[in-house]
Formats: C-alpha cells, structure tokens, sequence
C-alpha cells in the first residue's frame, strides 16, 4: 500500500509541486531577492536602477523618525501581546466551562477577525473620534491617543482568533491529568497555573508567535485609524516604510533598505521568542 | 485497476491545480487583436473629482475612432505612488501628469518631447509648457489653467451686510485682510442669528484637506516674497519674509471655524466641502475644481462667488485670484511609438472636437489654455469669477507653489500647521519648516 502511493508520487511529483513551486517563486522567492539587491540601488521604478552601495542603510538608520517607529512598534508590540494573549486565554477557559450560550459567545469574539483591517480601521475611527468628540479631540490629536486607539482595535479584531486556539488546545488537554490533580487535592488556581498552563505551551507558542509578529508587522489599521498622523508620531515601522517608498522621490531605495533592516528584527525576534516558548513545552 | 484509479485522480488533480496557475498568463494576450494598429491610450488621471468624467469621455472616444482609452485615477493624494507601480508595468500608461517643474524633474526620464504635438501648438501662450532644461524639447503641456482664493456665500454675505453692525455693504469692500477679518469675525459673533456655524468651514488636516494650506495657502506669501525679490525660478532658499501674514490668515481660518481647532487632524475635505454646501460656513478657501462637489451636494450656481485670499501683504488691494496650472500632460516615452501616436491623437480629439471640449469645459469644469476653447463659455459659476477677476486688471497671484521643492517639504510644513492649530506646537516650527527645511529639500532633491 505504502510504496504503491510511494510510486505515485515519486513518478508525479514533478505535476503537484511544480504549480506551487512556480507560485512560490514567483510570488515570493523573486521579489524578495529583488527587493534585497533594489535596497542597494537608486531608483524611481523597480525595473531601471542603479547600483550606489550601501548609502541607502546609511539613510536609512540615520532617519529619527524610523527609529521613532521602531520604538513605537515595539511598545505597541509588547503591549498587544500582552493583552491579547492573556484576554484570549481566559475568554477561552471561560468558554470552556459549561456556560449555556458558549457557542454564540464563540462566534461573537470571534466575528471581529472576519472583518478586513482597513474597514476596521475606518469604524473604529468613527467610533474613536465619535467618542473623542466629547472632549473636543480627536484620534490623531497626539501619537499617544493613535497608540491606545490601535492597542483597542488590534485587541479587538486579534482576541476572538487566539481565543479559538486556545479553545482547541483547551479541549484537548489530557482530562487524566487534571483529574489527578484535584484527586491530589490541588485547587483551582493550582490546577491552572501548575498543570493547564504548562500543558497550554504549545498554544502559547502558536499564539505569541502570531501575536508577535502580526504586531510588528501591522499596517492597515494604522493606515485607516491615523495614517501617522500627527505628525508621523503614530506610525508604526510598515508604514514608515510604506512612506519611505512611496512618499519621497529618490527615497525607493532608502525605504527598501528600511524593508530589509525590518525583515532581518522580525525574523530575529520571531525566532527568539519561538525558542523561548517552545523551551517551556512539556508533555502530559 | 487500483493504480488505475490512482493515477487516474492524481493526474486530475494535478490538471486542476496547473490550470489554476496557468490561467492567468493566456487572458492577457488575446484583448489586443485587430485595433492593435491604431495603438491605444492609457491615461493615469491625477484628478479625482473628474474620474466620471474621464471615464465617460473615453468611452466616447472608442466609440468613435475605435481606439481604446483606458483611464485609470489615483486616489486624492496617493498620485505619485500609483503612478510609480503603474509605470513599471509592461502596460504602462501613456499618458500622465505632472505638478510642475519639481514633479517633472522625479519624471524626466520618462517624457517624450510633445513640440509637434497638436496640444503644445494649440497653447495661447507657449511659455506655460515644462520645457527641458536646454529648452529644445517640449515635455509638459498644461491642460487646465485653475483658479482658487476663497468661496463665498452669497446669501449669508448678503444677510451679514443687513446686520446693523456691518463693516462692509458689498463684497467688493472687502479687499484687505483687515476688511476681510472684519467681516470673518462678524459673521462669527453672529453666527446664530445668521444661521451658521462659523465664518470659515473647518481647516481640516486629513490628507484629503490639507493641501488647501500646506500647498495653496503658503503660496501666498510664498509669491509676495519671490515677488519682491524679483525671483521666477526655483530659489535654493527663502526667507519667510511674509510668515507673519501667513501666521494671521491661518490663525483666521482657525479661530472663525465651525471646529475645534483640537479636532481638525481628523476633518476632510468632504466635511469642508458639505458645511459650505450647506450654509454652516460663509468662506471656503478652494478653487474652481470644487464647483462639481458643490453642486452635487446641492449648491445653488447664483450663490456662489470667489475672492481673492488676502493675508495682509503690502499691496494687496491689487490683489486677484490665484491662478496657474499644476496639471500638466506628458507622453510616456518608454511606451510603444504606436500607443505614443495614439496619445497624441487623443489629445488632440480632447481639445478639437466638440465633444472633447465639452467635456473639458462643462463637464469637468476646467479653463484651458488652448485656443480652440476661445469660444467655449464655462457654466461653472467659479470660472466664471475667475475670467472676470483676470479681466478686471488686477495682479494674478501666481502658482509658486509648484517651485516648493518636494512633497516632503510640503507635509512637514502641513504637519507643523496642524500641530500648531491644535496647540501641540509652536509657531516656530511651522517657520523653520517654511525656511529651514526648504534649503534642506532642496540640496537632497538636487543631489541626485
């Protein structure tokens, strides 16, 4: 059985995986290579340039407001992981219980995340300046309001997500294990923080990773809810290169060289924070 | 048998997974076929407000000649990024715009010389087209010379003129800045019983408004001061010697407002644009281009009428409207020759045949600079101002602002006014980006 489908696929192969293979090249492999040797390069349009060095890194890191973002970004990041990966969880574990309604409930948190980030971004600014009007404000009255409106908004659409892989790994923990602990007379709060939690780990891992990254690489919701404003202090880092790029003549490159700095602190980060969650996992 | 069935799904499978991805590369190639020799236009139009407008003509145009014309518009203020990706497409546009000298510049490698083209020899006066540097090549055309100062109501002008406590008994009185904050601060204090909101619709900061203040209205004391120094092209430096001007007009605009000057980063040019239409605000900084928004939300043509911005500069009771052009046509060189001849033919329809210039003039409601338009007349009430303030002998004020060196320095110049309108920022910061960062933007974009 097993080598008759083994000899399907090695005389197949070439039919399944070249399409995606072409589709991966294409799509990623070429621009990304493109993008690498263009943040090296003077240009107006991707298709003509000129090599000139490394003077784009030199722009590129000598920018305040690129460090501003940088900043900005990770403070956003660091808050958003937070709160979301501790509000999913226990919406979750609330969601586990036998509460009547947990289905609907479900399906509310959950909802948010089905809506796009642009039109998100454009309700909430509605909602925010609608609210802000009361004082006489508005959302892009300083960076520090843009911040707490993009914390709200991100926690917002990204909780109902993280709660729906906290739920399945919730469902799938070994009950054995639970059930000899309260045997073992364990209460409440120490089944959860000495057996649940570390048998979540897997989970945690998923769900910071995604939180993590997603943050640092968020960009519509700040293009919709403040675009910068006031005064580029709202930006996070993808929209600073979005300006970068596009906002400048003779500055393509220096936003490319942006681009590549930023892939090399997202991947960085990405990895750390996978060895570190993952060093925590441990098996029933 | 079994292999049979294995193989027979796998290679199904396989099928329908290359079709998917192959699909996309056959569609392309058959829309050319048998009007490919007339080559075909592909405009990328800078003006939102006239995207229907656009549309509708070219479709004309095919319908007529055969020739196709696409025409695709960029979103208010993201121009030069579309134009940016589409122009690197194997389907490039043939036709685009420029703002002036200083976009030509970003642009240059890209524009055909148009000296034989019907558009350049149908200007009324040659001096307006973006020459190259040596002057032997024709790289612009303007197609749309606009006009903008402040709008105004003519109704509640007319009931503020009643009031007991009137500065001014006609519009034509008010030709200062004192007049005009005189009459602005009036209409404030009454505003109740005149039914408004404010004397100015809301300075608002979204990118979809604040050009009319980082761009339109730091022309003018941008054009006093080249005036005085005598300057007609792009300065390396300036001085900023009309910035207190500059600073009370806007301190004007902000305090005789229908908003919170704390709320103003967030208001559009939609908003601005309905409180006039619907009498919350007497005065309205914008230009001829507005009057199709207007209209639509509903304005009345005999209401409207158009001043010049007066800031206070020396002289200025001489002072007429601003008038210039910043949009300009230019040929995409690197286009086929064949879609370059189609270009220019379809150009030329546009500002020959009847239908062209009907939707030039009414429809988008544009003044051109062409002679072929001599007869046409403009049933934008805007226009209309405008010819008759460029006929009534006083001073034009110029559009300097195409000589403001880059984008860059025009958001951070709108940046710092609207921290300053809200009170995060002094107005030191608007002065040092007006004066500062000009000699800044300008050694960065002439470096090259």
């Amino acid at each position: 059985m097993v080598s008759m489908v083994g000899r399907s696929v090695r005389r197949w192969w070439g039919l399944f995986t070249l399409p995606t293979v072409l589709a991966f090249v294409v799509g990623f492999v070429v621009p990304f290579v493109m993008g690498v040797y263009l943040s090296f390069c003077r240009f107006t349009t991707v298709t003509d340039a000129r090599f000139i060095g490394l003077g784009n890194y030199r722009a590129a890191l000598s920018d305040g407001e690129f460090w501003h973002a940088l900043v900005y970004t990770v403070a956003f990041t660091v808050v958003t992981t937070l709160v979301v990966n501790v509000v999913a969880f226990a919406v979750a574990f609330l969601l586990t219980k036998a509460i009547r309604g947990a289905n609907v409930f479900r399906s509310v948190f959950f909802m948010p995340n089905l809506i796009g980030g642009i039109i998100l971004g454009y309700i909430w600014l509605l909602l925010l300046n609608g609210v802000l009007a009361h004082w006489g404000r508005s959302i892009t009255y300083s960076g520090v309001y843009g911040f707490w409106g993009m914390v709200m908004l991100y926690c917002w659409q990204q909780i109902g997500y993280m709660m729906i892989i906290y739920i399945a790994g919730l469902q799938a923990l070994p009950g054995d294990v639970i059930e000899a602990a309260q045997v073992d007379g364990a209460n409440g709060r120490q089944t959860l923080f000495r057996v649940t939690l570390p048998l979540m780990m897997p989970s945690i891992t998923v769900c910071s990773f995604l939180t993590v990254t997603n943050g640092f690489k968020m960009f519509d919701q700040n293009l919709a809810l403040t675009n910068g404003a006031p005064s580029n202090t709202s930006e996070l880092l993808a929209l600073n290169i979005y300006r970068t790029f596009y906002g400048r003549t003779g500055f393509e490159g220096v936003g490319q060289a942006k681009a590549v700095v930023f892939f090399v602190i997202v991947a960085v980060i990405a990895v750390l924070q996978n060895r570190l969650t993952t060093s925590r996992e441990v098996s029933a | 048998m079994n292999q049979m069935v294995t193989k027979g799904v796998g290679l199904l499978a396989a099928l329908t997974l290359s079709v998917g991805a192959l699909a996309g590369c056959g569609s392309s190639s058959s829309s050319g076929d048998d009007k490919a020799d007339a080559g075909k236009v592909f405009f990328m139009n800078f003006k939102p407000e006239a995207a229907d407008q656009w549309k509708d003509i070219a479709d004309e145009y095919t319908k007529e000649t055969g020739v196709k014309v696409d025409v695709q518009t960029a979103a208010s203020g993201t121009y030069e990024q579309t134009l940016k990706s589409e122009i690197a497409k194997s389907q490039p546009p043939t036709l685009f715009q420029v703002n002036g000298p200083v976009g030509l510049s970003s642009w240059k490698s890209y524009t055909a010389d148009m000296s034989k083209s019907e558009v350049y020899k149908q200007l009324n006066n040659k001096d307006l087209a973006l020459k190259s540097d040596d002057g032997s090549q024709v790289l612009g055309v303007p197609y749309a010379m606009e006009t903008y100062g402040l709008i105004y109501n003519k109704d509640i002008l007319g009931k503020y003129m009643k009031l007991s406590d009137a500065r001014v008994k006609s519009v034509k009185e008010i030709d200062s800045f004192e007049k005009l904050k005189e009459v602005a601060d009036g209409i404030q204090q009454h505003k109740d019983e005149l039914g408004v909101k404010g004397a100015f619709t809301s300075a608002g900061f979204d990118s979809s408004s604040d050009w009319r203040f980082k761009t339109h209205l730091a022309n003018i004391p941008l054009y006093y001061e080249l005036k005085d120094e005598n300057v007609k092209a792009q300065p390396e430096t300036v001085k900023g010697t009309y910035m207190p001007q500059f600073k009370q007009i806007f301190d004007l605009y902000l305090k005789d407002s229908t908003t919170d000057p704390k709320q103003l980063s967030s208001k559009t040019g939609d908003d601005a644009n309905s409180e006039f239409a619907l009498g919350e605000a007497a005065l309205y900084q914008n230009g001829t281009w507005a009057w199709s928004d207007l209209e639509k939300a509903g304005m009345d043509k005999s209401n409207v009428g158009m001043m010049p911005i007066y800031i206070g500069a020396p002289g200025e009771k001489k002072q007429g409207l601003a008038t210039g052009s910043e949009n300009y046509w230019c040929i995409n060189k690197k286009a086929s020759k064949k879609d370059q001849q189609a270009t220019e033919k379809f150009l030329a329809w546009m500002i020959t045949s009847e239908k062209g210039k009907k939707a030039m003039s009414s429809d988008m409601g544009l003044t051109t600079p062409f002679k072929s338009f001599d007869k046409v007349k403009s049933d934008n009430p805007l226009v209309e101002e405008a010819v008759k303030d460029s006929k009534s002998g006083k001073e034009q004020v110029g559009w300097n602002f195409t000589m403001m060196p880059s984008e860059q320095w025009k958001n951070d110049l709108g940046n710092a006014m609207l921290e300053y309108a809200q009170g995060t920022g002094d107005w030191d910061k608007v002065k040092s980006a007006f004066v500062d960062n000009w000699a800044k933007e300008y050694q960065a974009n002439h470096k090259a």
